[in-house]
């Protein structure tokens, strides 16, 4: 992928086309999600961008009752919670995401590491939102 | 490395508090601050003159948003009556006022003052709880955390399932610090929650029983806890008596160089290390279980102060959230990852127990007014080291080292301090 500046906005837009995308570091090899202009690991600022393969498995969540006003709006409340999540992508990387399809009878320890895929979820007018599907049967 | 020490020593002499709770319409984070003000002065033995204070350090993570009115510094120079000294509000959301608290500490070992003010102010009731669960989300990653739903709550509550699932942790591991929160809480009149769960269970018994209602059959406050209807979902696994109060307060301490702290007081608390660090959003770190910050923090105030985790008598934690304070025990090093559950349940940090930690209830049940809870947690350590915390005074008369740990929202910003009393 070419350079850019490795804003936010760009960040936002490779979002829009469906696409989640870090940056690795070119002197240390660092990849950072989301994207960022200097590393962390080495604090140089030459970086490359990458795009993630979308496929990893749940490492933390939570069924939230009470949410922000966006969420509310949705249509979640205390009778219908949503699940946010901590998804451990398969090169290594997290990155919190809408968590779509988890069985909610299920407990903490089964429900950790189950497989899930990059989704997103388009919304009227504002930026789509990365969610992550939960595989059936993973 | 070179040990790194202050410059010249700091001791408080003096420390306030207001009441913790819903303030009621009208009143403002300057008048909250007045209250603790004048608790902070009344407290110093042989009394302070309040032209003597140079600066003011002003913990307030949002007076903003909540009411409309930034820029409070001056304002509490003002109200205290202290124009034109310097005054510095420092938001470092739940962390205000810790860090303001060692801001304080830095500018007296500096040498450029020599008695100054850190304190803590923050009116959250002014906002509905939904509003203010949106308020409070504006402290987590703007651009990670906060598109996909993640609120205060929802963060903590996915570190408690990392947690869980690393180390086996349960729902009644959590229920057991909320239980002791409570009951600390019942022995401090300042607390916004002045009461045992116990007795809250016996409360709607008799409202049960007035309303001619099914009066409920609970067993023991587990049972209690496990019932929905009066423990509802907030944040799965977290519920209400998981999460900290939405409230109203102010806190303040009275700070001076070490060589001048016995002309105020024969009972100095030496501020004997201090340590702050940052860190990145939740998914950004190593182990979603813990909070890194807090070990770089605490281990820059345990080198300072030269003592080690075990040689700590007493501790305020920052129990946001009843999991936060499980995760603390371990990252502040008093006990060993995935042990803090086996330290709970033998009851060692209960009020009477070797090592009691959140002595006044904890932001769980004394009340979490974000941006005062650091200074008011230091409070609790000055009293206590003290002697001056009356019927909830800890057993143990050799408390010589004390700690108070503040976070910033789910630990992107860690301030440790360790106190000794000589």
């Amino acid at each position: 992928m070419e350079k850019n500046n490795f804003t936010i906005a760009e960040y936002q837009a490779f979002l829009n086309e469906g696409k989640l995308v870090g940056s690795r570091c070119l002197n240390c090899g660092t990849v950072s999600l989301p994207l960022k202009p200097i590393c962390s690991n080495c604090q140089q600022s030459n970086m490359e961008l990458i795009q993630m393969s979308g496929k990893g498995k749940l490492a933390a969540y939570s069924l939230i009752a009470i949410g922000p006003k966006m969420m509310i709006e949705e249509g979640f409340d205390k009778q219908h919670p949503y699940c946010s999540g901590i998804v451990e992508l398969d090169e290594g990387i997290r990155i919190p995401a809408r968590i779509i399809g988890l069985d909610v009878g299920k407990s903490v320890s089964e429900s950790v590491g189950t497989r899930c895929e990059l989704e997103f979820l388009q919304k009227d007018n504002k930026p789509d939102v990365l969610a992550f599907k939960i595989v059936p049967n993973s | 490395m070179i040990r790194k020490k202050l410059n010249r020593e700091v001791a408080i002499v003096g420390s306030g508090i207001s009441k913790y709770g819903p303030a009621g319409d009208g009143i403002t984070t300057r008048d909250l601050f007045v209250e603790a003000y004048h608790d902070a002065l009344k407290s110093v033995e042989e009394g302070l003159d309040p032209k003597q204070i140079e600066a003011l350090y002003i913990g307030n993570a949002t007076s903003d948003l909540f009411e409309h009115q930034m820029h409070i510094g001056p304002i509490m120079t003002n109200w205290s009556g202290l124009i034109p000294r310097p005054a510095i509000r420092i938001e470092d959301a739940c962390a205000s006022s810790g860090v303001a608290f060692r801001e304080a500490v830095l500018s007296i070992a500096s040498g450029v003052y020599d008695i100054v003010l850190a304190a803590g102010t923050e009116k959250m009731t002014n906002l509905p709880t939904s509003e203010v669960t949106e308020v409070l989300a504006y402290a987590l990653d703007g651009v990670s955390e906060f598109p996909p739903g993640f609120t205060f709550p929802g963060v903590y509550a996915a570190m408690c399932t990392a947690h869980m699932a690393k180390w086996g942790t349960t729902i009644e591991d959590l229920m057991r610090v909320a239980i002791k929160s409570h009951n600390n809480a019942a022995l401090n009149p300042k607390a916004h929650f002045n009461i045992s769960i116990k007795d809250i269970m016996k409360n709607r018994r008799e409202k049960a029983a007035k309303e001619g209602k099914v009066i409920p059959s609970w067993g023991d406050e587990l049972d209690f806890l496990q019932d929905s209807a009066q423990n509802p979902v907030v944040a799965w696994p977290l519920r209400l008596f998981d999460c900290s109060t939405i409230c109203d307060g102010a806190s303040c301490v009275l700070l001076a160089a070490a060589e001048i702290a016995r002309n105020f007081t024969d009972n100095p608390l030496y501020v004997i290390g201090t340590g702050q660090a940052s860190d990145y959003p939740l998914h950004g770190r190593a182990d979603l279980a813990s909070i890194a910050a807090t070990k770089y923090a605490a281990s820059q105030a345990y080198e300072m102060a030269g003592v080690k985790p075990k040689d700590i008598k007493i501790a305020e934690v920052h129990d946001c959230f009843t999991i936060a304070e499980i995760v603390a025990m371990e990252d502040l090093g008093f006990f060993k990852p995935g042990e803090a559950v086996k330290a709970i349940n033998e009851r060692i940090t209960e009020r009477n127990g070797l090592l009691p930690i959140n002595t006044g209830g904890g932001l769980k049940a004394k009340g979490h007014p974000v941006g005062a809870t650091g200074t008011g947690q230091i409070f609790e350590i000055w009293e206590q080291m003290t002697g001056k915390a009356g019927p909830r005074q800890v057993v143990n008369k050799n408390i010589d080292f004390g700690l108070a740990q503040n976070v910033g929202a789910h630990g992107a910003t860690v301030v440790v301090h360790i106190f000794e009393k000589r």
